[in-house]
């Protein structure tokens, strides 16, 4: 008993300080994040957030497109077969469109960045950090949160945001054309209901929910590098665990969300 | 006044006491060779005169401003005037050769970016790099990321150069010319050199001082002459290489004399 006691006081300590850490992590990021904004900023960050920028976004834009759009057939498809039944149909185009500007685009396009981005993130760094070059930094008297993690946080700040407004338009689509080819109903038709069903307060709920999802991504992907002790292996290791721990926490920042924003506006 | 000054300092990972207790003084201008065994506690002290890590007691003084307590900002100071080439070379892989010399540079000075390809050009040259500055550290052999490490710890004109196991890894040939660039940086700039190894020929070969460590302590400090002559059994042990208690102390050689007796007895 006293075993199993000690073994939850431990990992709730843990989970603790990783939270912790996690927090102090991004108030060192947020203090650090002028030198990698534009004109007021450090030209060199600016470069480094503008690449990092095409990389979380620019080339996760067919990934995330390919999803949504997949997930956009499969939302619309799985609703008309049961909407079907009550002569419905109408209601599968408020589904696909409320469902994916405040709910699918976001959530997809933070699990398909948490995949590539957030795990890239955690090896880059963790390679650094095995190969001294954090080491390197700090002796040539840089601070690595203003050199490795501002710009990517920035980069992902900026890139989520978009990502999950392409996804929405792709997912929107995909179930345009599921009505199109299912129901022979009209594309101007179907986009004249959905600019009805979705309100400006349903997308600014999903740009705020991806805007705590990048937080989330870049700041584990990035403290799982700086937490790689040892060798190579330890690297790999902390990138498993980025994306394992990345998706659980926008999942659970997604449920938070939700319930605020359920319970506080009003439709 | 010492340039670096070394007090008291102890170092404990996890309750193992790593440095015990060391007390050092290198003067301006003069090559200290930190000489000891795998584990003896060099790379530890190396880091500590670095600040990359905080001791549990003691103190490190470079240029008069204890570093194991003094502001950011200080830290920040202090590390410009210290030039560092690590084992590993931990050069930035995402950087030309050329780029990660002129890194410093751009950062912490103003000058133009005509000059800074001039003294990028200068430093590589000292290095006999001149010609390689466009290519990726992965293009570089063992022998030339250590030199290409050398040319950017030289980048600022540091007033100490750091050379963290120069010639390891190296062959006889390489590791020589390593040794010859280093007594002419230090003949050439006045700087004075920090270098860690546990090669006997290089530390001979480079040092004005030695300072021999052996399980966290300084088994003896002194001049090329004087450690050659030294009669202290550790220092001896490791110039005339003789073996350590490691086989008797497991066993091993007991097991291995059973072992040829058996053998002798079955003819």
């Amino acid at each position: 008993m006293a075993t199993v006691l000690e073994n939850v006081g431990t990992k709730t300590i843990d989970h603790l300080d990783y939270v912790g850490s996690l927090n102090v992590q991004l108030w060192a990021t947020l203090l650090a994040m002028r030198t990698a904004l534009p004109f007021v900023g450090n030209r060199y960050r600016w470069q480094a957030s503008v690449r990092q920028m095409l990389q979380i976004g620019v080339d996760a834009l067919p990934m995330v497109a390919l999803m949504a759009i997949c997930s956009g057939f499969i939302l619309a498809m799985q609703g008309a077969s049961e909407l079907r039944r009550f002569g419905a149909m109408h209601y599968v185009i408020e589904l696909v469109a409320v469902g994916f500007t405040r709910e699918l685009g976001p959530l997809l396009t933070a699990i398909a960045v948490c995949g590539r981005s957030g795990s890239s993130f955690a090896a880059e760094i963790g390679t650094m950090k095995v190969t001294e070059e954090l080491d390197s930094l700090r002796v040539m008297a840089f601070e690595p949160v203003e050199f490795v993690l501002a710009p990517k946080f920035l980069a992902a700040l900026v890139s989520v945001p978009c990502l999950s407004i392409v996804s929405n338009v792709c997912g929107i689509l995909a179930g345009g054309l599921f009505m199109f080819f299912s129901t022979r109903l009209a594309p101007l038709i179907y986009f004249r209901y959905v600019l009805e069903s979705i309100q400006l307060r349903d997308v600014i709920t999903g740009l705020i929910k991806s805007v705590a999802f990048a937080t989330i991504i870049a700041q584990v992907g990035c403290l799982e590098g700086f937490r790689v002790r040892g060798g190579p292996d330890s690297v790999g290791r902390s990138t498993t665990s980025a994306v394992v721990k990345s998706t659980f926490l926008v999942i659970v920042a997604d449920a938070v969300f939700t319930a605020i924003f359920y319970f506080t506006v009003k439709s | 006044m010492p340039l670096i000054s070394i007090r008291d300092l102890v170092v404990e990972y996890d309750g193992r006491r790593i440095l015990d207790g060391l007390n050092l003084d290198i003067e301006h201008g003069e090559t200290m060779v930190l000489l000891g065994g795998s584990g003896s506690g060099k790379s530890t002290l190396l880091r500590q005169i670095l600040a990359l890590e905080q001791p549990q007691a003691g103190s490190v003084s470079v240029k008069g401003i204890d570093i194991t307590r003094c502001s950011r900002s200080e830290l920040k100071r202090v590390r410009r005037s210290i030039g560092v080439a690590f084992q590993s070379a931990a050069l930035f892989n995402s950087l030309s050769v050329e780029d990660n010399v002129a890194l410093t540079l751009r950062e912490h000075t103003k000058l133009a970016p005509s000059i800074i390809e001039l003294v990028v050009w200068m430093k590589l040259a000292v290095v006999g790099l001149a010609e390689f500055g466009k290519l990726q550290p992965q293009e570089l052999s063992g022998g030339m990321k250590k030199r290409a490490a050398v040319a950017r710890a030289l980048a600022l004109g540091p007033e100490i150069l750091v050379l963290d196991e120069p010639s390891a890894g190296l062959d006889p040939i390489v590791a020589a010319e390593l040794d010859e660039l280093i007594l002419l940086l230090k003949e050439a700039f006045q700087m004075t050199v920090i270098v860690v190894t546990h090669e006997l020929p290089s530390a001979f070969r480079i040092a004005d001082r030695i300072a021999m460590l052996y399980k966290g302590r300084f088994s003896s400090v002194g001049t090329k002459d004087e450690i050659r002559a030294s009669q202290n059994p550790r220092v001896r042990q490791f110039l005339d290489r003789v073996p350590g208690d490691m086989t008797k102390a497991s066993g091993v050689a007991a097991y291995f004399e059973k072992y040829l007796k058996t053998q002798e007895a079955h003819g």
